[in-house]
């Protein structure tokens, strides 16, 4: 069987797009986005906040929010190279990888630089699901050359997706008819009847919190997004626009492509892209578990040592350091970064920051350059950071099975 | 199971060559050869009882140096003729011969040209020469070594003087058009004089590139002054450096074929034959081509994916067949004497311009060019008493031909003997046994992927520091271990063994 690509027939794609894709469940969207604020995320209209990004942050963190992943790339991977293929292109051991399993993963140039991080799913022995924030499609095929015995299918327009994320999700789905659920332990996959046919179930999310990714095929769509918002009311259910996710991500200690890093095959200027190493990525990278695209170039990055750093950063006061440069003195004589996101943080309460910093001065003294403003008036001030080696926000709940409540 | 330092794959005239210089070395070297006999490509084959042939034929490329250094003489190579002379055909046209010091047969214009022309490519050539026998420098790592190469390199071009470095750079990606048209006025004299500049390349005398460049790669050899024709064939060559390398001490076993090589923590551990056995060798060097060598022997999944779409996307096709006829007598050919010398069957430039254009898409053409020899009137092993041997690289015959070889071989071999016809009326009949040897038959008869003679097109993007692709282009690989000496490496095809000395080099130097 040769290495097969499924692409669509070039006179079916709209090449040259005009105006925005609508996600499958954009009808439901769009009514609840009461302020029509929209972004474009993949060409999709994504909803940046619905009322009010603050509230739909608290219900990640209080009760439940639904978040629309349909514009997230998703890709099928199938046949008996599917896993020698991916064990080659990411970090991570996918053969100890378990059927009906997810990881997160990352996949690297020769040279050991960053493409973009995903979510690999094993639906079974040789089948896998790759999600990702932005297309890597060409990447795909480009890392099956010499896995002839495999098929890559596109398969985001097949499967609507809801990200449920909150304390209080997985007693909705319970309500919901998914009884079994609570059993789901982090990283799992389950599958229920739903609608004409099935949905899969996986606890994973963007959030750091006790959440879960449901999937199905896009003719259900409404009918999910309906049971989860009756059903849900009394749960405290609020869907979340990109705003609300992106204060959880940063809480939670997820990484933001095109924000915290900048893919290699995008980056034009050499040292503008980076080592997973750079992002504390390291945990990610088996080295033992034989070769795979840029290890070579990872191991000696790894063993030189002196690559840059992203660091957890809480700074004093409540001023986000957004956009900040990094000096290691107050005097900002040397300045050894900058700042990839940050806010304040109402969970933590805690103004905290991502820096990526030279490597050598990760351990020692960091200030911030913050500027802010009062009334129109920029001001300008120096803030101490204090590096956090602990996820800032990792509740119990988020790892336990079942979960609390459930 | 024994131990080996080395363990080369193939028996070419490369993996040989490698294997010769490692054991007179003094390093315990196995070489495993797929085919019953040695010499790949050179390999001198009964293609009819009583009747030999090898797939290359003549050695315009090889040094005295790599003779002299392995003792080749000794063990039986020798030539059957110095200079070969080229003898440039046209139906109903009187022949030119053509020697490396004159022109015979051709007008006075052109006669007058030729010295200007072979003092100006035999200058080119000797100033890049010592640069085919040299492991390419890296550009970026700043060692010594290879800014020393760099730098005498530039010297070396300085040093043709002012007028002759400035036509050298204007001329180096000429199209052998181009160039001839600059010369020459005779049709079937630049038609001749082009072939060297794109045989065995998918290019034609219209093609931009690397003519000139395969041109002085095909000069570089200082054997004698003229074409040498090795005696018993290429095999000759290829049996003298196995004799030799055995001489030394290596170990060369046929029937042998290995299936992969074996890693072990990132590292080469040996190598593991068809029959499932395995043989022990912390250095595997392949005189396999680059693909086969790294997407097949090795595996996609022990190297990174842009170096692998590299290897993946080389030009491995060949475009070039290979015929062997077998002749009751000597046949006549229209205006000469004796059918003696390189035999061009190539009326002019676009003659082969469109044979070329049928192959591009899939085709082949009615009238095909070819390059004739008849070695056995000069070599009594090769044919019967009386009888003779026909030897005759035909192109263009793409190696993907539309709907495959199976249903076109003997439409080919018609046009290619009714071609022959036009020259040699009524040769048809003197033949009793025709062997047509396309790419796809050399691909499968030589486990060469692609029926390339080269391994990988010589062009400038596979050439030097390029060749096959960086990351392997200096005799290493991304795979500790794992060396290339075949063709696909620097400095590219042709027979001289000297991808297979710079490697043996290269891996001496490196312990």
């Amino acid at each position: 069987m040769p290495m097969q690509a499924n692409l669509q027939a070039a006179d079916t794609i709209d090449h040259v797009h005009e105006g925005v894709i609508y996600s499958p469940f954009h009808r439901r969207t769009s009514a609840k986005n009461i302020n029509q604020q929209w972004s474009v995320w993949n060409g999709y209209a994504s909803t940046k906040y619905y009322a009010d990004a603050h509230l739909e942050y608290f219900s990640t963190r209080n009760t439940c929010g639904v978040f629309d992943v349909s514009p997230m790339r998703k890709y099928r991977i199938k046949g008996p190279d599917a896993e020698a293929m991916l064990n080659r292109m990411v970090t991570r051991d996918v053969t100890s990888q378990a059927v009906d399993t997810v990881a997160y993963n990352i996949w690297c140039t020769d040279a050991g630089k960053l493409i973009d991080d995903g979510t690999l799913f094993r639906v079974s022995e040789d089948d896998f699901w790759l999600c990702a924030a932005d297309p890597n499609f060409d990447w795909l095929q480009l890392s099956a050359v010499g896995f002839p015995n495999l098929e890559i299918t596109d398969i985001s327009e097949d499967l609507a997706s809801l990200a449920l994320q909150g304390p209080t999700s997985c007693a909705l789905l319970k309500a919901m008819g998914f009884s079994g659920i609570e059993n789901a332990t982090p990283f799992s996959i389950m599958r229920f009847p739903f609608g004409a046919g099935e949905i899969t179930i996986s606890r994973t999310g963007y959030t750091g919190d006790l959440g879960y990714e449901l999937w199905v095929d896009p003719a259900d769509a409404e009918l999910l997004w309906d049971q989860l918002f009756s059903v849900g009311q009394v749960y405290g259910i609020q869907p979340l626009g990109e705003d609300s996710l992106e204060m959880a991500r940063i809480e939670a200690g997820f990484l933001a492509p095109d924000v915290d890093f900048h893919g290699s095959l995008h980056t034009v200027d050499r040292g503008h892209d980076h080592s997973p190493l750079e992002l504390a990525l390291g945990w990610i990278i088996n080295f033992k578990k034989g070769h795979f695209s840029g290890r070579a170039a990872l191991a000696k990055e790894k063993a030189a040592g002196k690559h840059r750093r992203l660091i957890k950063l809480d700074i004093e006061g409540n001023k986000p350091a957004e956009n900040s440069i990094l000096y290691c003195d107050k005097g900002c004589k040397k300045t050894i970064g900058y700042v990839t996101s940050a806010m304040w943080s109402p969970v933590v309460k805690a103004n905290i920051a991502y820096g990526l910093v030279e490597g050598q001065y990760a351990d020692g003294p960091i200030w911030a350059e913050i500027y802010h403003q009062k009334e129109l008036r920029w001001v300008r001030k120096l803030a101490q950071c204090t590096r956090v080696t602990k996820p800032f926000w990792a509740p119990e709940r988020a790892r336990q099975t079942p979960p609390p409540d459930c | 199971m024994s131990n080996y330092d080395i363990v080369i794959i193939g028996a070419g005239h490369n993996g040989l060559a490698c294997a010769a210089y490692l054991a007179k070395a003094g390093r315990k070297v196995l070489v495993l050869e797929a085919n019953d006999e040695v010499g790949g490509l050179a390999a001198t084959r009964e293609f009819a009882p009583g009747f030999r042939a090898s797939v290359a034929q003549t050695l315009p490329q090889l040094n005295r140096g790599l003779v002299d250094d392995l003792s080749l003489e000794k063990h039986g190579f020798k030539l059957a003729l110095d200079a070969m002379p080229t003898v440039a055909m046209a139906p109903g046209k009187s022949p030119i011969s053509i020697t490396y010091g004159a022109l015979s047969g051709a007008s006075a214009e052109d006669s007058a040209a030729y010295p200007e022309y072979r003092r100006l490519l035999s200058k080119f050539a000797d100033a890049i020469n010592p640069f085919w026998h040299k492991r390419p420098p890296m550009i970026a790592d700043g060692d010594m070594g290879d800014l020393a190469t760099l730098g005498k390199f530039g010297w070396n071009l300085r040093r043709l003087g002012k007028d002759d470095m400035r036509e050298l750079m204007r001329m180096i990606a000429l199209p052998a058009q181009d160039l001839m048209d600059e010369f020459f006025q005779d049709d079937a004299l630049k038609a001749a004089l082009s072939w060297d500049c794109n045989i065995g390349s998918k290019l034609a005398p219209r093609s931009p590139n690397n003519a000139v460049l395969a041109l002085l790669l095909r000069m570089s050899g200082d054997l004698t002054d003229g074409l040498p024709l090795p005696a018993g064939g290429a095999g000759g060559f290829t049996d003298a450096l196995a004799a030799s390398a055995t001489s030394f001490g290596a170990e060369i076993r046929c029937g042998a074929a290995v299936e992969k090589v074996l890693i072990d923590d990132m590292s080469v551990s040996g190598v593991q034959l068809s029959n499932g056995e395995q043989v022990q060798a912390t250095t595997v060097i392949s005189n396999a081509d680059p693909k086969t060598s790294f997407l097949t022997l090795l595996g996609a999944q022990h190297l990174d994916v842009q170096f692998t779409h590299r290897i993946s996307r080389l030009r491995n096709q060949g475009y070039v067949a290979k015929l062997h006829l077998a002749l009751d007598e000597i046949p006549t050919f229209t205006g000469l004497e004796k059918p003696a010398g390189r035999l061009m069957l190539t009326p002019s430039m676009k003659y082969i311009e469109c044979a070329f254009d049928d192959a591009k898409y899939g085709g082949y053409a009615n009238e095909l060019p070819m390059e004739v020899i008849i070695p056995s009137l000069v070599d009594d092993s090769l044919a019967p008493v009386g009888k003779h041997v026909l030897s005759a690289n035909i192109q263009y015959a793409p190696y993907a031909v539309k709907g495959g070889w199976d249903q076109h071989r003997e439409q080919f071999l018609a046009n290619a003997l009714a071609t022959l016809s036009q020259y040699s009326p009524g040769i048809e009949s003197q033949v009793s046994a025709a062997e047509l040897l396309t790419p796809a038959d050399l691909e499968q008869q030589f486990n060469l992927a692609g029926g390339h003679w080269h391994h990988a097109e010589f062009a400038i993007d596979t050439w030097w520091m390029n060749r096959p692709t960086y990351g392997a282009s200096q005799y290493t690989t991304p795979i500790s271990g794992f060396h290339l000496c075949g063709a696909g490496a620097h400095p590219g095809g042709g027979l001289m063994g000297t991808c297979g000395a710079n490697a043996a080099r290269a891996i001496l130097e490196d312990r």
